[in-house]
């Protein structure tokens, strides 16, 4: 079965699926539809990372935002703290959205130019109605800026000032701004040089360890995620194919698609590289508009048996990973 | 000899907020068949060095000083004409956006096969059934049919396929490839790079990569050489590049990429502080503000290249007035 029994689960997702129409002409006609997500459930247990890996379009994003429910839903459930959010009222929203904050890849797009960065920080904390005794506010501003390593002026400055990683940092504080339980990152490295991403990763490890956060960690670079997850996801078109700890997947990764995936991606290590065969994947990712049938992964599977075209695999319980594969 | 020597290359920028020093006293060679790998930061001058060479810059940027030599002849001292006749013949070009340099209304087929009747003096025909051939070379399925196809019916990675046959049309002595794929997803970046690679030893063509990707490095290069703010800091063999890194920035580099082996929970080694800004330039060294290593003498004197080991080159002071 995919239920995790895990005692204490922040967020349990169950069998999520969106579909977006796909739309033609003036009218907007529906002439099918981008299976984006397609049946995804996992579990995010309190105070770890759990990591969602996978190639730009396997749905990534649109689970995250599913998640943090900025985006409608075709079918399943959203569970937080026990609690089935999947069609809470805005109103009844309000409160778990406090809860959970979302840092985004491009902490360019996501600050306000025109804003000052002391006001950018304390934004939720405004929205919320926790401004109004000023000196608290300041106090608090000042906390925030402080945790996340920049400096008390640096809040009279305005965002375009800033390099890249220090723009990600704002945007931490500013998710920090309302004590979350859970901050969803997505790609929140992804547009850094090597040298800054590090700095942002400790910052984010740091973080979790002072404050007792939970992520929720999507990223495509395998090394980052590697480095700060403790339970990773392989998603492929839609769907996830392995869920394993850190140590397992990379170490001993079962899904032929997560084994593929291991494999393109090149270790900064010379000697490795040469010595490791290189074993390529054939194809391109197909449409989500049109999945392949059965196991979605299979016209591009070196392993692939007849039954992989026709049954769709579920994910499976096999030693301490879930696998969704015929072959397990 | 070598195939490309380039020495002291040095280009600038007018902007509005003032002149950029893009480039500033660049050396390095590629021999025949070799790949040499640049990488660096972003803003480092790697797309600036790889557009100096083909003199593609622009109205804004200037070459203001040094010499690019390519089978014995200084490129900066050929009329526009002649480098016209070396580009996409003795030297091709791929880029990381395959869309900008491929031409929206005209079918695949055509742009293969026009610098093989450009260059190479075929007729159309003949260019035709060449560039169907370089298809079939690239991978592409159904090369026959997709000839007649436009760049906006390909994916991403076909693009970039498509992009390497063009560039092989003249069978290059160069191929610069300037990260070629960075917007593709690591399967088919392996696909695209090993391709690449393998078509290149084919044809004993040197090829510049250049990517901020230090995991394609180690896959692909024989020798790196690293920039920071415009300049060179360090060149070595790709494997003598990782094992032994001489320069401060390239230390702190390596030692910040997430490993393997790195204990669960266990913090990154960093570089502190932020790339330099070109417009503001620090003097001396440009990495001396972040350099653990920085001594007085970094903050006036700038570090030229030099040979600390055979075939190792390094540029800092600060080492030297400490070891
Ligand atoms: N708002 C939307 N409307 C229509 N299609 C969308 C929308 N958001 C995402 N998609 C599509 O859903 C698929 C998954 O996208 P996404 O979740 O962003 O993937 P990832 O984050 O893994 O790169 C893609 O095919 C994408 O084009
Ligand atoms: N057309 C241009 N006009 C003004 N400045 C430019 C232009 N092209 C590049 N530059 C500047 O030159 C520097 C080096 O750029 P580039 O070589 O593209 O860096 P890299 O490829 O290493 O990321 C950058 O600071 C950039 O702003
Ligand atoms: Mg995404
Ligand atoms: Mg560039």
């Amino acid at each position: 079965m995919t239920s995790d029994n895990h005692q204490d689960n922040i967020i349990d997702v169950k069998d999520l699926k969106v579909h977006f129409p796909v739309t033609e002409g003036l009218l907007k006609k529906t002439v099918g539809w981008n299976y984006a997500v397609d049946g995804v459930s996992f579990s995010v247990r309190r105070g770890e990372t759990f990591s969602l890996v996978g190639e730009s379009g396997c749905g990534k994003s649109t689970t995250a935002l599913s998640v943090l429910r900025m985006q409608d839903v075709t079918a399943g459930n959203i569970v937080f703290n026990g609690q089935d959010i999947t069609h809470f009222s805005a109103n009844k929203l309000r409160p778990i959205r406090r809860q959970i904050q979302m840092i985004y890849q491009d902490p360019f797009g996501s600050l306000n130019p025109r804003m000052k960065v002391g006001s950018i920080i304390g934004e939720p904390l405004r929205v919320h109605g926790q401004a109004k005794d000023k000196v608290k506010y300041r106090t608090r501003v000042k906390e925030l800026m402080r945790l996340v390593g920049l400096l008390d002026d640096m809040a009279d400055r305005y965002p375009h000032e800033f390099s890249g990683g220090q723009r990600q940092r704002i945007c931490i504080a500013r998710a920090l701004a309302l004590e979350p339980e859970l901050i969803i990152c997505d790609e929140p490295v992804s547009a850094l040089d090597v040298s800054i991403q590090a700095q942002v990763i400790n910052l984010l490890m740091d973080l979790q360890e002072r404050l007792g956060l939970t992520y929720l960690f999507i990223a495509h670079d395998l090394s980052v995620v590697r480095h700060i997850s403790n339970r990773v996801a392989v998603m492929y078109l839609g769907q996830i194919v392995e869920v394993a700890d850190r140590q397992t997947l990379f170490n001993d990764p079962k899904h032929p698609y997560t084994q593929a995936l291991l494999n393109a991606v090149p270790e900064p290590d010379p000697e490795l590289e040469s010595s490791r065969p290189e074993r390529l994947i054939i194809g391109e990712v197909p449409s989500v508009r049109n999945p392949p049938s059965g196991c979605r992964f299979h016209p591009r599977c070196s392993k692939a048996i007849a039954q992989c075209k026709i049954d769709r695999p579920v994910l499976n319980l096999y030693n301490q990973s879930l696998i969704a594969c015929h072959l397990y | 000899m070598s195939l490309l020597s380039i020495n002291n290359l040095s280009v600038s920028f007018q902007t509005d907020r003032g002149v950029v020093q893009a480039v500033d006293q660049v050396s390095f060679d590629v021999d025949a068949g070799e790949t040499l790998a640049i990488v660096g930061e972003s803003g480092s001058g790697k797309s600036v060095t790889a557009l100096s060479i083909l003199q593609l810059l622009g109205d804004a940027g200037t070459i203001s000083d040094g010499q690019i030599v390519f089978d014995g002849q200084n490129l900066l001292d050929l009329p526009e004409k002649d480098i016209r006749n070396i580009r996409g013949d003795r030297i091709a070009m791929i880029f990381q956006e395959p869309m900008s340099s491929l031409n929206p209304v005209l079918t695949i087929g055509k742009q293969v096969a026009e610098p093989i009747w450009l260059h190479r003096k075929k007729t159309w025909n003949e260019a035709l059934d060449q560039a169907e051939e370089l298809i079939k070379k690239v991978s592409i399925p159904d090369a026959r049919q997709r000839l007649d196809a436009y760049p906006h019916q390909f994916s991403g990675g076909m693009r970039q396929r498509v992009m390497i046959a063009m560039a092989l049309a003249c069978e290059p002595k160069l191929i610069i490839a300037d990260e070629p794929t960075t917007a593709l997803d690591v399967t088919v970046q392996a696909q695209i790079l090993s391709l690449l690679k393998n078509l290149t030893t084919e044809l004993n063509s040197a090829l510049i990569l250049i990517t901020h990707d230090l995991g394609v490095v180690a896959r692909y290069a024989d020798r790196v050489a690293v920039m920071y703010g415009g300049r060179i800091v360090e060149s070595a063999t790709a494997a003598e590049l990782y094992k032994h890194p001489k320069h401060p920035y390239t230390e702190g580099l390596m030692a910040s990429i997430p490993t393997l082996d790195g204990e669960p929970g266990s913090r990154l080694q960093t570089i502190e502080g932020q790339p330099p800004d070109l417009l503001h330039m620090p003097a001396g060294c440009a990495f001396h503000p972040r350099c653990p290593y920085a001594a007085e003498i970094c903050k006036h004197a700038k570090p030229s290249l030099k040979e600390v080991e055979a075939n190792h080159f390094r540029a800092c002071v600060g080492y030297e007035s400490i070891s």
